[in-house]
C-alpha cells in the first residue's frame, strides 16, 4: 500500500522539484563585482568581492553572502526581509533603496554593484548607519501622538471617507526606512531640515482626528529647518519604496502653515 | 554628470528653476543701468540698441525671454503645488511650464529674425 502511494507520488514530486529549482534560486557561472564601503565615523573606503550571480537575488542576499561567506565583519543592518521593518535601506549604484525588496537584476550595471551606508546619516561601521538624527527629527517635527482619549473611553468611530483621513492614510504606510532622508538633496545642504519622513509623520498627524497636537504640531514643522525649507525636488516621492509621496505632505504643511499664519485664530 | 537620485523630471524642474532664478538676478543690474542710460547718456543707450540687431545678441536675448518665461511659469507651478489642492500630475505640470516657455520664446525669436 505505501509502496504504491510512493511510486505514485513520487514522479510528481520530482517533477515539482525541478520545476522549484527553476524557478527558485540558481547559481549562474557569472559573477558580481561589488564595492562595499568599510569603514566607521572617522571615514573609510571601497573594499571589492566576488559574488556568484544568481537568477533571484536582492542587494540583501548579496550583502549576506560576502558576510557569510567572505567576510564575517561586514557589518550591516537588516530584520524582517520582506520589506515591512525599514531596516535594511543602503546606497545601492548612487541610490538609497531598501535592500531586502531590490532585486539585483534591476540595478545591475555592466555587472557591478556599489553599496554604501544611507547618505546623510553618521555611520557607526561598514553599512550600518546611525539612524538616531532621523528619528530624532521625526520626535522634533512633533511625530509623537498626543491623544484626546483615554483606556476607559469608548473606541472613537472613524469614517474611512472623511477627507482627512484619506490625506492621513496617504502616509500612513511609512516604515522609517530612510530612504527620502538620504534622497533629498535639502537635508544635504542643511543638517537642521527636518527631512521628508519626519513632516510626512506629522502631516498624518495633523489629520488624524484623534490627535489634539495640531498647534504644537503647526509650530514644530513651521520653524527654521521645518517644511518651508523644502524646495519640492521630489526625490523622496520618486525613490520611496512604498510608493508614498512625501512632497505632497509637506506642500499640505506649508498650506496649512500659511494659511494659519494668516489667519491665527483658525 | 547627474547624480542618479536626482534623474528625475521635477528634479530638473528644479534646478532650471534655480539656474533661471539666478541668471535673471544678474541679468537683472546690467538691464537697469541700461535703462537708466535712457536719463543719463541717450547717444550710449542708442550704442547698446544697435546691438541687438547683431545675430548674436539676438540668440541671448532668446535665451534670455526663455530664462524669464520658465522662471515665470515654473513660479507658478510651485505657488500651484503650495496653495492650491494636491493634484498628482506634477510631473505633468513641470513639463506644461516648460513646453509653453519654449512655446513663448520661439514665437520672440519668429518675430525678432
Amino acid at each position: 500500500m505505501l509502496r504504491k502511494l510512493i511510486d505514485s507520488v513520487g514522479p510528481q514530486f520530482e517533477a515539482f522539484k525541478s520545476q522549484d529549482e527553476g524557478l527558485g534560486v540558481t547559481e549562474t557561472d557569472k559573477n558580481i563585482d561589488v564595492s562595499v564601503w568599510r569603514g566607521g565615523p572617522d571615514g573609510g573606503s571601497f573594499q571589492r568581492f566576488e559574488v556568484p550571480k544568481q537568477d533571484n537575488q536582492t542587494i540583501l542576499d548579496v550583502v549576506a553572502w560576502i558576510q557569510q561567506n567572505d567576510d564575517p565583519t561586514l557589518s550591516y543592518r537588516f530584520a524582517c526581509r520582506v520589506g515591512m521593518c525599514g531596516s535594511c535601506a543602503m546606497m545601492v549604484n548612487g541610490n538609497p533603496r531598501w535592500t531586502c525588496r531590490t532585486h539585483v537584476n534591476k540595478v545591475l550595471k555592466n555587472d557591478r554593484l556599489e553599496i554604501a551606508p544611507l547618505r546623510n546619516l553618521p555611520v557607526i561601521k561598514d553599512l550600518a548607519a546611525d539612524m538616531d538624527p532621523f528619528f530624532d527629527k521625526w520626535r522634533e517635527a512633533g511625530g509623537v501622538f498626543h491623544p484626546t482619549k483615554s483606556r476607559n473611553d469608548p473606541v472613537e468611530e472613524i469614517s474611512p471617507l472623511e477627507e482627512e483621513r484619506q490625506n492621513a492614510n496617504a502616509g500612513i504606510e511609512c516604515i522609517n526606512c530612510g530612504v527620502c532622508y538620504a534622497a533629498c538633496d535639502v537635508v544635504a545642504g542643511n543638517p537642521d531640515y527636518l527631512g521628508p519622513a519626519a513632516l510626512n509623520r506629522a502631516w498624518t498627524l495633523l489629520n488624524d482626528t484623534r490627535d489634539c497636537g495640531s498647534q504644537s504640531i503647526l509650530a514644530a514643522v513651521s520653524r527654521g529647518g521645518g517644511c518651508h525649507n523644502c524646495h519640492s525636488m521630489g526625490n523622496c516621492a520618486h525613490l520611496c519604496p512604498n510608493e508614498l509621496s512625501p512632497m505632497t505632505s509637506i506642500a499640505g504643511l506649508k498650506r496649512v502653515t500659511a494659511l494659519s499664519f494668516l489667519r491665527p485664530g483658525n | 554628470m547627474i547624480r542618479p537620485h536626482r534623474s528625475h523630471p521635477l528634479w530638473l524642474a528644479f534646478i532650471l528653476h534655480r539656474i533661471s532664478g539666478l541668471a535673471l538676478a544678474l541679468f537683472l543690474p546690467v538691464h537697469f543701468w541700461v535703462l537708466s542710460l535712457m536719463l543719463t547718456d541717450r547717444e550710449r543707450l542708442d550704442g547698446f540698441l544697435l546691438l541687438t540687431e547683431n545675430a548674436v545678441v539676438k540668440l541671448a536675448e532668446l535665451g534670455l525671454v526663455f530664462l524669464l518665461a520658465v522662471h515665470i511659469f515654473g513660479g507658478l507651478r510651485l505657488l500651484a503645488m503650495e496653495f492650491l489642492p494636491w493634484t498628482s500630475r506634477q510631473k505633468t505640470a513641470a513639463a506644461a511650464a516648460i513646453g509653453v516657455s519654449i512655446l513663448i520664446s520661439g514665437t520672440f525669436l519668429l518675430q525678432a529674425i
